[in-house]
């Protein structure tokens, strides 16, 4: 791998030299190492670019790394994931994607994930998004997620997208089968002309399946953010969405949840706030010693964080 | 030692808050500012803390003019100051708020110990965000924790440190403000209407319609205003009801 790759893979994967699990390591499209191991088995798409993950029932916990890397203008990589998770296995899987890009052209990834959680498997996937580089064309990264998780599966995703990506398009759709649950955590920054567009489409057809959508995001700039979010709960189950954002400078966000209950006993509950910093968590900070800035970025930092 | 000297302040659109206040912090004492409510005290608080900016009259902190600082120059200067009304941050754990008011990273038991005066947990409390899931009281006391973590504080500020605390906690935050007076170099400004609180005063300052209206010892000034005043002092046996 190249040495943007090394870079990119420590801010978005912890990447270290090593990875202690199985891994994959996707660089301006092509493999830049693979490994399987006794648990889980990582193998090429056929006739389609992208992986399969086949964990194996009864996993007791292990790490997957399947980074993504574009180092340079002009890539627009294609990937298609499927992960295919055993009943019973319990896995975390890390899914960083990193672009850099110093010319003109646009660099995007775009990864096309589908989940296949069996019976009472528990997965935690994390996702860090950044762009570097003085390019001046888009560093895109455009992720489409499709989820199906069967009875008593857990799948808890959390994804951060930190600066520098200037578009940013995400889908996620979710099938819930009974007992399921399912949490999606998201944290996105955007700044000067960035866009970002997060779209959750949550059908829980399962007895007592559950969903925890997170949102939090921050624009500052002039970036704009599109949330939007759908739980359907056609049976008895229970539905939370939660978007918070906060707005700096010419930051806009527009949040447009949506929720439908098919059933007497689905209960399903959103939250929403946008708003600057308030002004009197910039004042305690500042009777703390922080200055105005030190004060905005510490509490966007927590924000994100939290 | 904090000195103010005829300070005066109104909002930009309303009456004058505060007239010509006269007032002296002394480094190792305590100093409760009592008085009735809307009298100017919490606005006195925040003139100190830079919080508001005076309309007259000049602020000097160890002989130095301060007059003109800013919220965080006084801070780091060592004014510390725990607000009336806690503030909430999503996201931003009590550890988070103890690490910055100290200005470094404290250890587990440090962290542990300031806790413990207000009457929290560590083990509970420091992992937690310092959000709207807090209680009115979880939140006062992390505000008082925010001032107790200071290190070198010059002046330490209390707007009604008492309120949304139970009568456990109250005390123990009354052996906090002792152990301040004895271990601390720096001197402490309380803003009360307990009697608990006064009775540990060194000095107490009546505050009333903007103008300080009698200060002086503890022991000259406490039975007056038992007995005489009607001040809204919360007696002994009341602790924890305001």
């Amino acid at each position: 791998m190249n040495d943007i790759t090394r870079e990119l893979l420590k801010t978005v994967a912890g990447f270290e030299g090593v990875f202690d699990g199985a891994y994959s390591i996707r660089e301006d499209g092509g493999c830049a190492g693979r490994k399987s191991t006794e648990n889980v088995q990582i193998e090429g798409k056929k006739g389609a670019p992208g992986l399969v993950i086949r964990v194996k029932p009864g996993t007791p916990g292990e790490n997957v790394y399947i980074p993504a890397c574009v180092t340079r203008a002009g890539v627009d990589d294609l990937v298609y994931n499927d992960f295919i998770i055993g009943e019973g296995a319990k896995v975390t899987i890390i899914a960083g994607c990193g672009v850099h890009s110093d010319g003109e052209e646009q660099a995007r990834h775009n990864g096309i994930h589908r989940f296949f959680l069996g019976k009472g498997a528990n997965v935690r996937y994390e996702e860090k998004h950044v762009a570097r580089g003085t390019g001046s064309g888009d560093k895109r990264i455009d992720p489409v997620t499709d989820i199906f998780l069967e009875e008593d599966a857990v799948l808890e995703i959390d994804t951060l997208q930190l600066g520098g990506v200037t578009h940013s398009d995400r889908k996620t759709r979710a099938e819930l089968g009974a007992r399921s649950k399912l949490i999606i955590k998201e944290r996105i920054l955007t700044d000067g002309n960035e866009w970002a567009a997060t779209d959750f489409a949550v059908n829980m057809n399962g007895d007592d399946s559950k969903v925890d959508l997170i949102s939090r995001s921050v624009a500052r700039g002039d970036s704009v953010q599109e949330y939007h979010s759908r739980i359907a709960g056609n049976c008895p189950c229970t539905g939370h969405s939660e978007c918070d954002a906060i707005l700096a400078e010419n930051g806009r966000v527009n949040a447009a949840p949506e929720l439908y209950a098919g059933h007497m006993d689905a209960a399903l509950i959103h939250e929403a706030a946008i708003g600057k910093i308030a002004g009197e968590q910039i004042l305690k900070l500042r009777t703390l010693g922080l200055s105005e800035e030190e004060a905005e970025q510490c509490i966007i930092e927590g924000f994100l964080r939290g | 030692m904090l000195k103010l000297e005829g300070i005066s302040w109104s909002p930009e659109d309303g009456a004058q808050i505060l007239k010509h206040i006269d007032l002296e912090i002394q480094s190792g004492k305590l100093t409760v500012v009592t008085g009735p409510n809307g009298g100017g005290k919490t606005s006195l608080a925040k003139l100190i803390a830079g919080v508001h900016m005076p309309t007259g009259g000049r602020i000097l902190l160890n002989g130095e003019d301060i007059t003109d600082w800013d919220v965080t120059r006084r801070a780091r200067a060592g004014i510390a100051y725990a607000f009336q009304h806690p503030v909430r941050f999503k996201g931003l754990t009590v550890r988070d708020l103890l690490n910055l008011a100290a200005g470094e990273t404290l250890n587990k038991g440090v962290i542990c110990d300031i806790l413990a005066t207000v009457g929290l947990c560590a083990r509970e409390y420091e992992d937690r965000s310092v959000d709207a899931r807090l209680s009115g009281g979880e939140s006062k006391r992390i505000e008082l924790a925010t001032v107790l973590a200071r290190k070198d504080a010059k002046i330490s500020v209390f707007d009604e440190p008492e309120a949304g605390i139970d009568l456990w906690s109250f005390n123990s935050l009354i052996e906090a403000f002792g152990e301040l007076k004895r271990t601390k170099k720096g001197g402490l400004l309380v803003i009360s209407h307990q009697e608990r609180i006064l009775e540990i005063a060194d000095r107490i300052v009546v505050v009333a319609q903007g103008v300080v209206r009698e200060s002086g010892p503890a022991a000259f000034m406490l039975p007056k205003l038992l007995i005489g005043e009607k001040l809204a002092i919360c007696p002994r046996g009341k602790e924890g009801t305001i």
